[in-house]
């Protein structure tokens, strides 16, 4: 069923002479099982998107279903809705506080009222599929690597199984292996575990490698909705905003105005390598 | 947690008073403070609330953010004025149980709470009216001549211009830990204490590694641009007295004349 939202708005500071409405009447639906790239710049209503979609932040406008119930609803289980809908946070490290690795990440399971063993197995089973290598568990969060606490962070949020996980910006300030590690190990929760994953990110390349579908935000409004080469086809709209399309859409574009008959909608090097030779 | 503190919540806009020099602002609410001891007769007090009427529509800030300081001392003002009622001797008004109101009370009562009121409402003009830095900067100017006496003047305004600097950063700051724990489940809305304070940890421990973190940076960025103290340091924008300046002074003393007047006419 997964999560829809019908015409939320968002206004910060309502009522006073501050008021910014950071989302603008967004209509979307978020079905079971897709991997989605979500785009903007920064202050486009990126992070206000994707608090609303656990509840919180309460829409100032419109309404959020989570399969098919409205999340404001008074009866609506709003605790049950976060194990669901798991979001690492922004340098999600920071919300580390426990003394040793395994304490930490069982801190959301504990949370959901789970028997001690249930939860110690479940931070197990979660720092394994983040790749923590074993020697850390017990360590303290907080003599990690930026990478592995990282890690040890979003393993927290994968220990409530959630049904959704919703990442923001979860690369940011990661060299460009730690980044590649991060973005290879959600790819993986998608594939293995059929998670349905939203990534929010501001870089294209990031997004257009693994996604299914893209969102792009501006100005609190969706202003694209699309598979990956949907949206860049419109890479020129993209420039407007101060978003880019990845690099490779650019090349083939130039190869083309210049005569070379190749498709302009690819999105990896690999692809366009593949393109360029076919032609040669 | 935090929301709608408006000590020290500066409110952007265009105004005379916003105009001011922040020295003039600093020392205006100091008198007014002290006018507001000066005067003691009802007669006095409704002078001393028409200059601060005046003040507040000269300033341009919405009534109802100087009110907003208020909430923050309800309490303190309840406890006042009923230790005030209660308590003071004299000819007896209203009577029952063991509780005694006297004339002598009410008056004392209602002129406290009086006080109270005009006295967080006029400081609360000045911070609405000056941002943090333009108040340690005034603060800093009106304090140099103690330097000749070595209180560390420079280095108290420094440090306090950096408190007030990381208010709202870690104000923001606890609020994106709170977030991140309730994405985790955490409740922090509990009613029993003892689960109440334990729900805190898992927001505390986060804000204070992050404080020191950001200490510990911002000291590194002080150094690598070679702070060493006030010795010899210049600023980018000195405080200059302009000619509306001199007028608020004049202002200011004519308003304490009259707080004097009033104090020894009735």
């Amino acid at each position: 069923m997964g999560l829809k939202l019908e015409n939320v708005s968002y206004k910060y500071e309502q009522g006073t002479a501050m008021e910014v409405a950071a989302l603008d009447n967004v209509s979307v639906e978020i079905p079971d099982g897709q991997f989605i790239g979500l785009i903007g710049h920064t202050g486009s209503g990126k992070s206000t998107f994707v608090q609303m979609l656990n509840g919180l932040l309460r829409a100032t406008q419109g309404h959020v279903y989570y399969d098919g119930e409205d999340i404001d609803g008074e009866n609506f289980d709003r605790k049950g809705l976060r194990a669901n809908v798991g979001l690492v946070f922004q340098y999600p490290e920071h919300q580390l506080f426990e003394t040793d690795v395994v304490a930490d990440v069982m801190f959301g399971p504990r949370n959901l009222g789970l028997s001690e063993e249930e939860c110690r197995a479940r931070a197990l089973e979660a720092l394994n599929a983040v790749g923590m290598p074993e020697r850390f568990y017990e360590q303290s969060p907080f003599d990690l690597s930026g990478g592995q606490k990282r890690r040890a962070a979003i393993a927290g949020v994968l220990a409530m199984h959630p049904k959704v996980l919703v990442l923001d910006e979860p690369t940011a300030g990661l060299d460009p292996k730690g980044r590649d590690e991060i973005l290879e190990l959600i790819s993986a929760m998608h594939r293995e575990r059929r998670m349905t994953i939203l990534l929010v990110s501001h870089s294209m390349e990031d997004v257009a490698r693994y996604v299914d579908r893209i969102m792009v935000m501006n100005h609190g409004k969706l202003i694209f909705d699309d598979a990956p080469r949907g949206v860049f086809a419109h890479y020129r709209e993209l420039e407007e905003i101060g978003l880019a399309a990845p690099q490779m859409t650019y090349i083939m574009q130039y190869l083309k105005e210049k005569g070379m008959p190749v498709r302009t909608d690819v999105l990896t090097v690999e692809e366009a390598a593949a393109e360029i030779l076919q032609y040669v | 947690m935090f929301k709608g503190m408006t000590l020290g919540q500066y409110y952007q806009t265009d105004s005379a008073l916003h105009r001011l020099d922040p020295r003039v602002k600093l020392v205006a609410t100091f008198v007014y403070i002290i006018s507001l001891f000066v005067v003691d007769s009802f007669a006095g007090y409704a002078f001393a609330g028409l200059f601060l009427f005046a003040l507040i529509r000269l300033s341009h800030v919405p009534f109802r953010y100087m009110v907003r300081g208020l909430r923050g001392i309800l309490f303190l003002l309840l406890i006042t004025m009923a230790f005030n009622l209660f308590l003071t001797p004299g000819e007896a008004l209203v009577k029952f149980w063991i509780f005694t109101i006297t004339k002598e009370g009410l008056s004392f009562a209602v002129k406290m709470a009086i006080r109270l009121i005009f006295l967080i409402m006029g400081s609360s003009i000045m911070t609405l009216t000056t941002t943090p830095n333009q108040l340690t900067d005034a603060l800093e100017s009106l304090l140099s001549p103690l330097k000749k006496i070595h209180v560390p003047v420079h280095e108290i305004s420094m440090m306090m211009s950096i408190a007030l600097r990381f208010i709202p950063i870690l104000m923001e700051e606890t609020d994106k830990i709170e977030k991140a724990q309730l994405a985790r489940g955490a409740d922090f809305e509990s009613k029993n204490l003892v689960k109440k304070v334990k729900s805190l940890v898992p927001l505390l421990v986060p804000l204070f590694i992050g404080a020191f973190r950001r200490a510990n940076d911002l000291a590194m960025a002080m150094e690598a641009r070679c702070y060493r103290g006030g010795e010899g340091r210049t600023k980018m924008k000195p405080l200059i007295y302009h000619g509306n300046d001199y007028q608020a002074y004049a202002v200011l003393t004519v308003y304490l004349l009259c707080c004097a007047a009033i104090r020894i006419v009735l």
